[in-house]
């Protein structure tokens, strides 16, 4: 089915005196799956609803498929929107939630009364039609035992299929989530975002799927837009989002759990001090301001002291996680790390034990204190 | 049973509730005693009339055949009705376009409402009289409907109501292509059904009971509603000091009153305990 390309140009929202989010320019392809994900607050629900029609933007475009959607009202965007809550009619049974969209959309005013709806012309065939659509899209969603039951009698991840289902069942061209995982247990988020995966990839409907989670983001996506106090910060496939962060806030926040952070002086020669030893960062090459070395636990690894190039440390705990373990360790100065090694070697290991640290060369990051890393720009746009 | 609360207690405060009860019951056991008894055994020194056979016949004829009693009824039975659906009509828009739609000027309006609560009907009843009378509408259903139309009372149930539905179902109705008016009614309204019963039987009750406006406005017999013919029938034609009669029309006017509360006791305490949320 034929999916629409969106292209969000220059948006910017104040509440009160707030800038909730600033210039924002985004080009989502049609078919694409984009995640906007950042910290809570950050604006990137409000993006969301102002993308459906629900808030209105104090400057910038929305645009869709070519057509301006600025004056459009929200029920004639030909897109879908599930909510956190799901936002289901409380009133009505599932088979009626999932028709809703149908019946106001093509049902007139009269056809709609339960009586003289069924005798006006055309009307029961239409009925038909939207019965025939709700059938097919609860039994998509494996809903069709349910169908009699409001939504109260319904357990968390059945309402979470039910708003799906109301979103999917007229064919939107667009779909927007608003966290639609939010509200389940762990087993279930995980299980939904896989059944969302497969339904993205049967549709093929251009998506936008705002998270607060980056493992959910990194599953589900095409691209990550990251959102940070209202600023997009980066738009990158979630591989190269982890691979080459913009700025310290993007690499923080796609931790996953630990990033080790150091405050150090310019470096010279290209080489960065952390207390006595000096260490060669190929991302401090050529910069010449003080910034933060930064690095992921698992690129950085525990080898004898004296081994050429490492940092002297001291083990101060070990935490295991299954196949691998995190050794955390001080340093000269101060300084703390962690190293992601593999559970087996973490064995050998004990509390207090004297190791040399050695960071990856070519993947540890600096970010000098004016911003952003220099580098190739990896975020680009389709 | 709350422990540790002495059973003397418990006497005492049932023993408050049953004469409170008594109270509230007795003028009622009176009303059905006396609509069954002979006008002239009513009053023999008794404290409650002895019903007969004779006498019920004689005062349930005397109060059917003496007034159109039924038309008395009827009359008050379309008003009631009228009055009740006109001011759901008007409240539901209302109380949502109050509770959800930003719009300038909605904090004064929603104060206007609540002003609109502490003004008894009495004060506009010049006004409204002129109004009817200048437009030739007295003696007419529409002078006993056309005043009660505009509820403030139920806007703010229905305001205060609407208040805690969460917005995101609204938004997600927009997004399905209702309208304003279509939310209001087909979401809102179903959302707000407890608070409905309980206005609906609040509004009857005091409409069905009013005397006082249907005094003003009506004087032709045949547009009068039932409590206004009850007090026809007590100061004229035959009925006058038959208080055996004026107690079977008495019955009669509030049986219909009676069974439906009953019938809907339930939502009426719901209704009322969930608004005031």
């Amino acid at each position: 089915m034929a999916a629409l390309d969106l292209h969000i140009d220059d948006i910017g929202k104040r509440f009160g005196a707030i800038d909730v989010l600033r210039g924002i320019c985004l080009r989502v392809a049609a078919g694409e799956f984009v995640t906007l994900l950042g910290p809570s607050g950050c604006g990137k629900s409000t993006l969301l609803r102002i993308i459906a029609g629900l808030e209105r933007a104090d400057q910038g475009h929305v645009r869709a498929g070519g057509r301006g959607l600025d004056a459009v009202a929200p029920k004639d965007r030909d897109l879908a929107f599930v909510f956190q809550s799901y936002a289901l009619y409380p009133h009505l049974s599932v088979h009626d939630n999932i028709a809703a969209p149908l019946v106001m959309r093509e049902l007139s005013s009269l056809e709609r009364l339960p009586v003289i709806g069924a005798l006006l012309p055309g009307a029961i065939q239409r009925k038909r039609s939207i019965q025939e659509r709700v059938r097919q899209t609860s039994g998509l969603l494996k809903l069709d035992a349910l169908l009699e039951r409001r939504p109260s009698a319904l357990s968390g991840g059945q309402r979470q299929r039910v708003a799906l289902g109301r979103a999917m069942v007229r064919k939107p061209k667009i779909f927007l989530m608003d966290e639609p995982l939010a509200n389940l247990d762990a087993a279930l988020r995980i299980h939904t975002r896989g059944e969302i995966a497969r339904l993205h990839k049967e549709m093929e409907t251009t998506t936008i799927f705002v998270t607060h989670d980056q493992a959910e983001a990194a599953a589900l996506s095409d691209r990550v837009a990251v959102i940070f106090g209202g600023e997009l910060r980066q738009v990158a496939a979630p591989a190269d989002l982890y691979r080459e962060p913009v700025d310290l806030d993007v690499a923080r926040f796609l931790a996953q759990p630990f990033l080790n952070e150091l405050a150090v002086a310019a470096p010279i020669g290209g080489g960065l001090m952390i207390g006595g030893s000096r260490i060669i960062i190929r991302d401090a090459l050529g910069s010449g301001l003080a910034g933060t070395l930064a690095f992921r636990p698992e690129h950085a690894t525990l080898a004898e002291k004296d081994h050429p190039g490492a940092l002297p440390v001291r083990v101060t705990r070990i935490e295991h996680a299954g196949i691998d373990a995190h050794v955390f360790v001080d340093a000269e100065a101060g300084a703390q790390f962690v190293a992601r090694i593999s559970a087996e070697r973490a064995r050998s290991l004990r509390d207090g034990d004297n190791l040399g640290l050695t960071i990856d060369a070519e993947r540890a990051w600096f970010f000098p204190s004016n911003g952003s890393r220099q580098r190739g720009d990896h975020s680009g746009t389709v | 049973m709350i422990l540790g609360q002495s059973s003397s207690s418990r006497i005492v405060s049932h023993a408050v509730l049953v004469t409170g009860a008594i109270i509230m019951v007795f003028p009622f056991l009176w009303m059905i005693l006396a609509s069954l008894t002979p006008q002239s055994e009513i009053f023999d020194g008794s404290l409650l009339p002895t019903p007969t056979l004779h006498g019920a016949i004689d005062n349930y004829g005397t109060a059917l055949s003496a007034i159109p009693l039924l038309r008395f009824m009827a009359n008050g039975f379309v008003v009631c009705l009228a009055i009740l659906v006109l001011q759901i009509a008007i409240a539901i828009p209302c109380g949502y376009a109050l509770a959800k739609l930003s719009f300038p000027g909605r904090p004064i309006l929603l104060v206007g409402v609540l002003l609109g609560l502490l003004v008894p009907v009495q004060i506009p009843t010049i006004p409204i009289y002129i109004a009817l009378a200048k437009s030739g509408l007295l003696d007419s259903y529409a002078a006993l409907v056309l005043p009660w139309i505009i509820s403030v009372f139920a806007i703010f149930l229905f305001r205060q109501f609407f208040v805690t539905f969460p917005d995101e179902v609204l938004d997600a109705a927009r997004l399905d292509g209702f309208s304003e008016l279509s939310i209001a009614w087909r979401i809102m309204l179903p959302a707000a059904w407890p608070a409905v019963v309980s206005f609906s039987i609040f509004s009857i009750v005091a409409h069905w009971n009013d005397l006082y406006w249907p005094m003003v406005v009506i004087t032709n017999p045949d547009m009068m509603t039932a409590s206004l013919g009850i007090a026809y029938f007590r100061q004229a034609g035959e009925g006058a000091g038959n208080v055996g009669a004026l107690m079977a029309g008495g019955v009669l006017v509030t049986a219909p009153l009676v069974s439906f509360f009953l019938l809907m006791q339930k939502h009426f305490i719901r209704g009322l305990v969930l608004g005031r949320h």
